[in-house]
């Protein structure tokens, strides 16, 4: 039997050892889409860590009775419910904030990270280290957004989460797509300098 | 780890019948439960911007509502009138565009009596965040106030107009202008 993670381990691989984005590489879609600004992409991961814990938790909860060959269409029932539960709640109760993500909101359903930690760690850890896993991973990626967002709202708007520091019109390559290519392609290039060296 | 269960064809129908059923149970509620929210957000909007376009009232412009043909296409517009002290103050149009980069765009559009533009509000749009949807910022959409659709040429420079356009969000700023012109023409024609 492989050697179980303690909690502690297991949460943090997913800020920087596993971090989604800039390591595993996984979900670049709404990543690239959505971070124009700080506060957006905070709002984006912070929708994917809710679906990503409660997916996480549900999978674990009833790995047992799932049939081997339809394990992944039960896997995306349950992802795309809590999507949707995500998409009615912010629409109801944040208006605001869900006419800025409106349309990334339905994305997270293919977003590979849910899938991909409900098929390779909920469906065969137990629950609690399931949590742990969905938290670990949706901080991360909601550090990975926010981080990007931060990087591209400076830039190209010369702001941060919406406070203008200097009356000045930014690059707007930043908040354009190649934008979002090229700042990412920083940010992974950083993430395997540090890995290569220690 | 546990072992996943071997599948039968008994065991999957009903795995995946459960699974569904469950989910269209919670779904359901999660509906039932966000639909009033929902629609208030949603018309709470609705009276801010008939409440910023309009200025000065004291009728309730909402109950006063009427339907309006509009120009191009056979959609209706909704005309919300504003009157102070019985004169007509303004009129609020609830009009849209479909030349967005997306969907339908929804604008309302508040003119005085001579026609010239009070206020602009964007309703409801799906641009892109952080270009298109700086539709409803007053940089862009301030430009419209005091302009007269009648008299002024409101379509954005690059078609020959006094807008000038959102950068990298062109078609967007085309769609605004040719709301605002759309309620104009619709009104004016049915004043008619």
């Amino acid at each position: 039997m492989k050697k179980e993670l303690t909690n502690k381990e297991n949460f943090v691989k997913g800020l920087i050892k596993e971090n989604p984005v800039f390591v595993l590489l996984l979900g670049l879609c709404p990543t690239l889409g959505v971070t124009t600004s700080a506060f957006n992409g905070f709002g984006m991961g912070m929708a994917t860590l809710f679906v990503l814990l409660m997916s996480n938790l549900v999978i674990s909860l009833i790995r047992n009775f799932i049939p081997q060959k339809v394990r992944i269409p039960s896997f995306i029932v349950v992802i795309a419910s809590f999507v949707t539960v995500v998409d009615l709640t912010m629409a109801g109760f944040t208006p605001g904030l869900h006419e800025q993500l409106g349309l990334f909101i339905p994305l997270i359903v293919v977003n590979c990270i849910v899938l991909g930690r409900a098929e390779a760690f909920a469906s065969k850890h137990n629950l609690m280290s399931s949590m742990v896993d969905g938290l670990g991973m949706g901080v991360g990626f909601t550090f990975a957004l926010t981080l990007l967002g931060g990087i591209r709202e400076v830039l190209g708007n010369l702001s941060l989460f919406g406070l203008k520091f200097l009356e000045a019109d930014g690059m707007l390559l930043f908040i354009l797509a190649p934008g979002a290519f090229i700042a990412l392609g920083l940010i992974i290039g950083f993430f395997e300098w540090r890995n290569a060296k220690s | 780890m546990a072992e996943q269960r071997p599948s039968s064809f008994i065991n999957m129908l009903l795995t995946l019948a459960l699974v569904t059923l469950a989910s269209a149970v919670a779904l359901g509620y999660v509906y039932s439960w966000t639909k009033g929210p929902i629609e208030a957000a949603r018309l709470a909007k609705q009276l801010r911007a008939i409440n910023k376009v309009l200025g000065i009232y004291d009728n309730d412009p909402i109950t006063e509502a009427s339907q309006i043909q509009g120009m191009v296409e056979d959609d209706s517009l909704t005309v919300y009138p504003g009157f102070q002290g019985g004169e007509l103050s303004g009129v609020a149009i609830r009009t849209y565009s479909n030349k967005g980069y997306t969907t339908r765009i929804w604008v309302m559009a508040g003119f005085a009596p001579d026609g010239s533009i009070k206020d602009v509000e964007v309703l409801e749009h799906k641009e892109t965040p952080g270009l298109g949807s700086k539709l409803s910022l007053p940089a862009f959409k301030d430009q419209y106030i005091g302009l007269n659709p009648g008299a002024n040429d409101i379509r954005v420079t690059k078609d020959g107009g006094e807008i000038d356009a959102i950068s990298g969000a062109t078609i967007s700023s085309r769609a605004m202008s040719e709301a605002i012109q759309l309620a104009y023409d619709s009104y004016n024609s049915n004043k008619e």
